[in-house]
């Protein structure tokens, strides 16, 4: 790579030939203010707070799409830098409500924190009255308030360029202009997937999760409701991160703590249903291999990816696992099973489930999921909404001692806990199709070959003898690039994975904010050391699931776990 | 029922508006930036872009909605909304705002029923606002189609728009 010299504030800074200002900085620990930028999208040099003075530009530069030069002289703090940064920001705030203080994004709001930084004691000018948008609730998901929209154009970058919806779109000129899905219309009313990497990369209150905290509230404080909660596997390497402790912290006991402190009458683990997913999405496997069915088979845990593919590929929902998310099996089993084992009305419980996921409270809302006679989940809340909770709950997190999940769906397998990153839905199937296949408890357990971060992996891999060729995807526009191959038959493999977000539910639109690369990754190794501390791997090894299936549910792909545990899928068209 | 599946209403074959559009986008197909003049024809064919000819143009050209809304709502030339047999073009620029060209658009909004940027319910009239129209010798002045009128004064007005049906 062709590297430059330059100075930035009287330091030198090497810098490949092709990178920005606003890199080259970054690089060498300089920091630089920034709104529209997002390390993971393309720049669009909008806002303009990044601004510099350069040598050889005759006024202030957009650092974040400015080119470095050999021996460009740059300072990144000057009054006249600082006079204009402010400006910007000052314009900005003109337009932008100032209620702060009882905004869902308090506190992790950029605009807040670069006011904050910038020491913005006094707004000298006040716009112009914005046209009055209202207020976007339409779906169970997402919310968006235009007034706190900024403009910077983030949420059309992800949505397109990352996911490949392409919900989003400027409307309209000059001061008029907004965000603006298609027609304006809501976005229950567009083809939105509601993954939630808009809210995950809005850098204000302009789109955040719908918040549930209050139901969840509501029915602790209801005397009749057994409340019982399920925590995803993704949530322990990141509610702590959520809570000031370092990215891909594991706090499962901890957060299992923090859950009973809030009032919880019973705290359960996703992991163990992930685990029963995989018994009946891995029999599933068997059988259309066995059997005939369509292949390839392609996972039907995440929801985001769910509604894109009921919405964009219709033709092709033959290939969708019809077992449930481990969210749902987990509401289904509950008010059955648990039901049952404890004696108590399912009327009566309020089933609620913390996700990293803000299309998993669209999901808990599909009207065909309530095979029991009952909603199988009545709450969903994110990661942020829990971590609001215990902050509003005055707990003190990170002191708290751990404690363990109720018996008896509170067991998960190493196997469940992968579920949460790409590829480890695969892995996870994997090792219990392998053994189901050799009839052997095989110590193969580390599929390395499916693990990794690149939007699209496949490998071919050697089961019980035969020959198994699978993919992994993990973005919408990478699993719509993998369904054109499905489409026109060049797609020869027999199971594919698919996660909606990037990094799958670790990078989840709920996860807390900021996210990076980086921290995708540390939350990830979080959930791989759990896999390996856990002395269960396989899901077949859970003892929890072996009850189940021998006290209740009789077999994988057996009648009560088809009603139960499987559904169905259908075109949406909006 | 979308564009594309309604049926013609006198024989109950295909769309004849289809063809038409169909026409328009094979001229067009494969040519890279030609978003623009497909709607400038869509638009000619029907005065304005209704919403399933917009949705039949994003599918058919690989082009997302979204982006599409965002073009048409960018330029003023394109409009989302019927259009009148006749359109109004109300001066407001500062020869005619001297002369009084607001009080010409207050008694056009009043005669008409209607805001500036509106169509009447018959599709007689749609009223728009201009800048300028280079006559401000005449100010105030209003165009109605191809035709300028100057010199306006209030009551003038139920005479002129009387001329087009």
């Amino acid at each position: 790579m062709e590297m430059v010299t330059l100075t930035i504030n009287g330091q030198t800074v090497q810098a490949p030939k092709n990178s920005t200002i606003l890199e080259a900085a970054r690089s060498a620990g300089i920091y630089i203010p920034t709104l529209c930028y997002h390390p993971e999208l393309a720049p669009e040099g909008a806002c303009r707070l990044c601004v510099v003075e350069a040598s050889g530009a005759r006024s202030l530069v957009a650092s974040c799409v400015y080119p470095v030069a050999e021996g460009m002289v740059v300072k990144t703090n000057t009054p006249k830098v600082r006079a204009a940064r402010r400006m910007v920001v000052e314009l900005l705030l003109a337009n932008h409500p100032k209620d702060c203080l009882s905004c869902q994004k308090s506190g992790d709001c950029e605009l807040q924190k670069i006011a904050a930084d910038l020491g913005l004691r006094k707004i000298r000018f006040e716009g112009g009255a914005r046209k009055a948008h209202t207020i976007d609730g339409s779906n169970p998901s997402l919310v968006r308030d235009q007034e706190k929209c900024i403009l910077c154009g983030r949420c059309i970058r992800v949505c397109r360029d990352v996911q490949g919806m392409n919900v989003y779109s400027f409307a309209n000129r000059g001061f008029d202009t907004i965000v603006s899905t298609a027609f304006e219309l809501d976005l229950g009313q567009v083809a939105c997937s509601f993954c939630g990497q808009c809210a995950s990369v809005c850098p204000t209150g302009a789109i955040v999760e719908r918040d549930d905290t209050e139901k969840v509230w509501d029915a602790i404080n209801d005397p009749d409701k057994v409340v019982i909660v399920q925590t995803a596997p993704s949530v322990r390497v990141a509610i702590g991160e959520e809570l000031g402790m370092e990215p891909g912290s594991i706090v499962t006991g901890k957060m299992v703590a923090a859950l009973r402190h809030l009032g919880f009458d019973k705290v359960f683990d996703t992991d163990f249903s992930a685990d029963l997913t995989i018994m009946e999405e891995g029999y599933e496997f068997i059988d259309r291999l066995q059997n005939g069915g369509v292949l390839p088979m392609i996972t039907s845990c995440s929801p985001g990816w769910v509604n894109m593919i009921e919405l964009k590929y219709p033709e092709l929902l033959d290939h969708l696992s019809s077992a449930k998310s481990p969210q749902q099996m987990f509401g289904a089993v509950a008010k059955t099973y648990f039901a049952e084992k404890a004696g108590i009305d399912p009327a009566k419980i309020v089933s609620v489930s913390v996700m990293p996921c803000t299309a998993k409270k669209a999901e808990a809302a599909r009207p065909e999921m309530c095979a029991s006679g009952y909603r199988d989940v009545d709450i969903v809340i994110t990661t942020r909404e829990l971590g609001r909770m215990i902050r509003e709950a005055g707990i003190d997190f990170k002191h708290l001692n751990e404690e363990q999940f109720d018996s008896p769906l509170g067991t998960g397998t190493g196997a469940g806990v992968i579920f949460g990153t790409t590829g480890g839905v695969m892995e996870a199937a994997l090792r219990t199709v392998a053994d189901v296949l050799t009839g052997e408890n095989l110590p193969h357990v580390d599929y390395n070959e499916v693990r990794g971060m690149e939007y699209t992996r496949e490998a071919e891999l050697e089961i019980a003898g035969k020959k198994v060729k699978i993919a992994v995807v993990h973005t919408l526009k990478s699993a719509m690039a993998m369904m054109e191959r499905v489409k026109n038959g060049t797609a020869d493999y027999q199971f594919i994975e698919v996660m909606a977000c990037p990094g799958g539910c670790i990078g989840g639109g709920g996860q807390p904010v900021p996210v990076n690369a980086e921290i995708r990754k540390l939350r990830r190794e979080g959930l791989f050391d759990c896999d390996r501390a856990n002395e269960l791997r396989k899901s077949h090894e859970n003892p929890e699931i072996i009850e189940l299936y021998k006290t209740w549910l009789g077999k994988p792909l057996g009648e009560k776990a088809h009603s139960l545990l499987h559904t169905h899928y259908h075109q949406q068209i909006r | 029922m979308s564009f594309v599946e309604r049926t013609c209403s006198c024989c109950g074959g295909e769309n004849p508006e289809k063809a038409r559009i169909d026409a328009i986008l094979a001229k067009y197909a494969g040519v890279k930036g030609a978003l623009i003049p497909i709607l400038q024809e869509v638009q000619s064919l029907y005065n304005y872009l209704p919403k399933d000819a917009l949705e039949y143009v994003a599918k058919q050209t690989g082009t997302p909605i979204s982006q599409i809304y965002g073009v048409v709502t960018f330029y003023s030339q394109f409009h989302l909304n019927p259009r009148g047999r006749n359109i109004i073009r109300v001066c407001q620029g500062t020869a005619c705002h001297v002369r009084g060209g607001k009080n010409i658009l207050l008694a056009l909004e009043k005669e008409l029923g209607i805001k500036a940027g509106h169509t009447t319910d018959d599709l007689r009239f749609t009223l728009e606002t201009v800048a300028c129209i280079g006559a401000c010798g005449l100010a105030p002045v209003m165009q109605v189609n191809e035709d300028t009128h100057g010199r306006l004064t209030p009551d003038k007005l139920p005479g002129i728009l009387a001329k087009y049906q």
